[in-house]
C-alpha cells in the first residue's frame, strides 16, 4: 500500500540499514564483498547460526534457552572424546543423543512442570559446565588422528566450492523454516507464543509444544557441536562460554520478539549473519577486535527500537 | 497489592512466625546447609571462616541488592558484570593521573551513568530490559577493552589495596559495606515512597501509572541505583585484587540472578525483599565455601548450584500454589 521511502524504512528498516552498512564497508575495503570473504563470514557464523535456529523455536513460544552455550561445550567435548574411543560415527550418534536428552530435560522442567524458563536454563548452564569438568577431568581433549578422519568434513570440508558447515547451516535453516511454516507443530508454536491461554482453549497442548522446542534446541546445538569439534579438532572446557548470549543477540537482532509469537527463521539467519558481517567488516576496516562489541550494542538497541516503534506506530513508549 | 510488607491476618505468634518462614524459606535452607557443613567440616563454623564467607559473598551480594530493586520492578539487568569491570578499570587506570579518590569517584559515576543509560533506554523505548541490558553486556565489555586494551591494569601504589583491610572482629569492611547497603535498601523498600512504588510498578504497571506514579522516572532511578551498586562492587574488587582485568565479573550477572531468585524474589516482579536476597547470597556463599572446605572438585559446586536453583524454584512454585488455593 505504501511504497514511499518512509514506508519502506518502517517495514524493512533493518535490511536497508544493513545494506547501507555493507555498501559503506565495501567502498572502503576491496576484499569485503568478494565471494571468498562472504563464504568465510558464513563459515564463521555457521556454528552460532545452527544454535540460533533451535533457540528461535524456543523464543517463538515466549521462552528462553540460556543453556545452549554450556551444552555446546559439553557436546563438543563428548564428540571429540568419543571420536577417539568409539569412532566418528558412534561419536556423532552419542552427541546428538545427549543433545536431545538434555533438551528434553529442559523441556520437561519448563513445559510440563511449568518452571520459569530463564532460571531453569540458567541452572542448566551451571550444571552442564560442572558436567563438562566432571567428564573431561579439567583437561583439554584433542582428536588423535586429525589428518585422516572423515569426521573433518563437517567443519573443514568443501562441497562444490561451498564450505560444508555453511551448507549444513543453510539446509538446517530451510528445514526449520519449513517446519515452522507448514507443520502443525510450527503453527502451534506461533499459537502458544502469541497467546498461550487462547491456544490452550483451542485445544493445543502447550506443554508438549514447549517441550518439543527445547528438544529441537538441544538437537541443533548437537549439530553445532559436531561442526565445532570437526573444525577445531579438539575441545577446551570453556569453548562455548558466552555463546548463549551471542546466539540470543542474533535472534533478537533479526527481530524475533522475546515475548513470543512473532519472528521467523529467515530473520534469525539475517540477524546472525549481520553480527558476522559487522565483525568482519570492522576488522577489514582496521578496527580493533572489540570495537565490534560497541557497534553490536548500538545495532541491537537501534534495530529493536525501530522494529518496536514501527509496530507501535510511534517512537517513544 | 500483595507484597512482603503487607499486614497479615491477626493470629498467634506461631502463625506469624510460620508464615514468615514460609515466605522466607531460604533462611530455613540456609540454616540447614550451615548445620550440614558444620557437622561435615571442623573448619567451617569458626569465626575466621564465617568472616571469610561474608567477604566472599559480599561482591555478588552488592550486585544482588541492585538486581533485587530492578527485579521487584519486573525488570532485569544483565549488564552489571560489565559495569563492574569498567568501574574497576577506571578506578585503577586513572589513579596515577588524578589521585586515588577522584579515580574512585569517576568509577562510581561511570556505573551510575551506564545504569542511567540502561534505565532511560528501557523507559523511553518500551523495549524489554532483557534486550537493552543484553546489548549493554556486550557493548560495555567492549568499552572496558577499548579503555584497558586487553591488558590487566595494576595499581602502582599498593596502599590502595590496604583500604578495605579494616576489620570489626572477623567482619571485613567489604562485608560491612554489603550489609549496611542491604539494610539501607531494605529500609528504602519497606518504609519509603520509592520502595512502595517499586512494588506497585512491579505488581501492576498500568495501575501504578493510573494512580499517578511516574513509572518512567521510577525505573530510571532503579536502573541507576543498580549500575551504581555494580560500580561499588567493581571498586571493592579492584581494592581487593590490586588489578583490574578486562574480563573481570564475566557471567557474574548470572550468579547474581541465581542469588536473588534463590532468595525468593520473583522475576515477574512485585514480590521480594532484601531479607530474601541476603538469605540467597549467604546460601550461595555457604555452598561455595563449604564445598571447597570439604575439598570437593570444582564441578560438584557447579552441579550442586544448578540442582539447588531448580529445587528452590520448584519449592517456591509449590508453596505459592498452596498459598493461592
Amino acid at each position: 500500500m505504501d511504497i514511499s521511502l518512509s514506508g519502506l524504512l518502517r517495514r524493512h528498516g533493518l535490511i536497508v540499514a544493513f545494506l547501507v552498512f555493507l555498501a559503506g564497508v565495501a567502498l572502503n575495503a576491496d576484499a569485503f564483498l568478494t565471494a571468498g570473504n562472504i563464504l568465510d563470514v558464513l563459515r564463521q557464523v555457521s556454528i552460532t547460526g545452527m544454535m540460533a535456529l533451535g533457540v528461535t523455536f524456543v523464543v517463538l513460544t515466549g521462552r528462553l534457552d540460556l543453556s545452549v552455550g554450556s551444552l555446546l561445550t559439553l557436546l563438543t567435548v563428548i564428540v571429540v572424546d568419543q571420536h577417539n574411543s568409539a569412532g566418528p560415527f558412534a561419536a556423532i550418534v552419542m552427541t546428538l543423543g545427549a543433545g536431545l536428552a538434555i533438551g528434553a530435560f529442559n523441556g520437561i522442567l519448563v513445559g510440563f512442570i511449568g518452571l520459569n524458563a530463564l532460571i531453569v536454563t540458567l541452572a542448566m548452564l551451571s550444571f552442564l559446565q560442572g558436567l563438562v569438568l566432571f567428564y573431561s577431568g579439567g583437561s583439554n581433549v584433542n582428536i588423535a588422528n586429525a589428518q585422516d578422519t572423515w569426521f573433518a568434513v563437517f567443519g573443514r570440508g568443501d562441497f562444490l566450492g561451498i564450505p560444508v558447515p555453511v551448507i549444513l547451516f543453510l539446509l538446517g535453516a530451510l528445514v526449520a523454516g519449513l517446519v515452522l511454516q507448514f507443520t502443525t507443530l510450527g503453527r502451534r508454536i506461533y499459537g502458544v507464543g502469541g497467546n498461550e491461554t487462547a491456544s490452550i482453549f483451542s485445544g493445543i497442548d502447550a506443554r508438549w509444544t514447549v517441550f518439543w522446542t527445547y528438544v529441537i534446541s538441544g538437537f541443533t546445538t548437537g549439530v553445532a557441536a559436531i561442526i565445532m569439534g570437526s573444525r577445531v579438532m579438539g575441545a577446551q572446557n570453556t569453548i562455548g562460554q558466552g555463546y548463549e548470549l551471542t546466539v540470543l543477540a542474533g535472534v533478537i537482532l533479526g527481530g524475533t520478539s522475546l515475548l513470543g509469537g512473532s519472528g521467523s527463521v529467515w530473520r534469525t539467519v539475517l540477524g546472525i549473519s549481520m553480527l558476522g558481517f559487522i565483525q568482519n567488516g570492522l576488522l577489514l576496516l582496521g578496527f580493533a577486535y572489540y570495537v565490534q562489541w560497541l557497534v553490536t550494542w548500538a545495532v541491537i538497541i537501534i534495530a529493536v527500537w525501530i522494529d518496536l516503534g514501527a509496530k507501535r506506530g510511534r517512537i517513544f513508549a | 497489592m500483595s507484597h512482603a510488607s503487607s499486614p497479615m491476618r491477626t493470629g498467634s505468634a506461631l502463625h506469624i512466625a510460620l508464615s514468615w518462614l514460609l515466605r522466607n524459606h531460604i533462611w530455613v535452607f540456609l540454616a540447614l546447609t550451615v548445620l550440614v557443613f558444620s557437622l561435615a567440616s571442623p573448619y567451617f563454623l569458626t569465626l575466621n571462616n564465617m568472616g571469610n564467607l561474608l567477604t566472599q559473598g559480599a561482591f555478588i551480594g552488592i550486585l544482588a541488592i541492585g538486581m533485587t530493586l530492578v527485579m521487584i520492578d519486573g525488570e532485569i539487568d544483565l549488564s552489571v558484570g560489565a559495569i563492574l569491570a569498567l568501574a574497576s578499570a577506571l578506578a585503577i587506570g586513572l589513579q596515577d593521573h588524578m589521585g586515588v579518590w577522584p579515580a574512585v569517584i569517576l568509577g562510581l559515576l561511570s556505573g551510575a551513568a551506564l545504569g542511567f543509560v540502561n534505565g532511560t533506554l528501557v523507559a523511553l523505548s518500551g523495549m524489554h530490559s532483557f534486550v537493552v541490558t543484553l546489548g549493554g553486556l556486550i557493548g560495555i565489555r567492549g568499552l572496558v577493552f577499548v579503555y584497558s586494551g586487553e591488558n590487566a591494569l595494576m595499581v602502582q601504589d599498593f596502599s590502595y589495596t590496604e583500604i578495605p583491610e579494616v576489620y570489626l572482629g572477623p567482619v571485613s569492611l567489604t562485608a560491612m559495606i554489603f550489609l549496611a547497603l542491604a539494610l539501607f535498601f531494605q529500609w528504602v523498600l519497606s518504609s519509603t515512597r520509592h520502595g512502595r512504588e517499586t512494588y506497585a510498578v512491579g505488581d501492576n504497571i498500568e495501575a501504578a501509572h493510573d494512580s499517578g506514579i511516574n513509572v518512567k522516572r521510577h525505573k530510571i532511578i532503579n536502573f541507576t541505583l543498580c549500575g551504581t551498586l555494580a560500580a561499588v562492587c567493581g571498586i571493592l574488587l579492584s581494592m581487593r585484587l590490586g588489578t583490574a582485568e578486562p574480563n573481570a565479573g564475566k557471567i557474574w550477572e548470572l550468579w547474581t540472578i541465581i542469588a536473588v531468585v534463590l532468595g525468593g524474589t520473583r522475576l515477574q516482579g512485585g514480590y521480594g525483599s532484601l531479607w530474601m536476597t541476603i538469605g540467597g547470597v549467604l546460601t550461595l556463599a555457604v555452598l561455595r565455601n563449604g564445598l571447597r572446605l570439604l575439598n570437593t572438585p570444582n564441578y560438584v559446586e557447579l552441579m550442586v548450584m544448578g540442582a539447588v536453583l531448580v529445587l528452590a524454584l520448584a519449592l517456591d512454585k509449590l508453596l505459592n500454589h498452596r498459598e493461592g488455593s
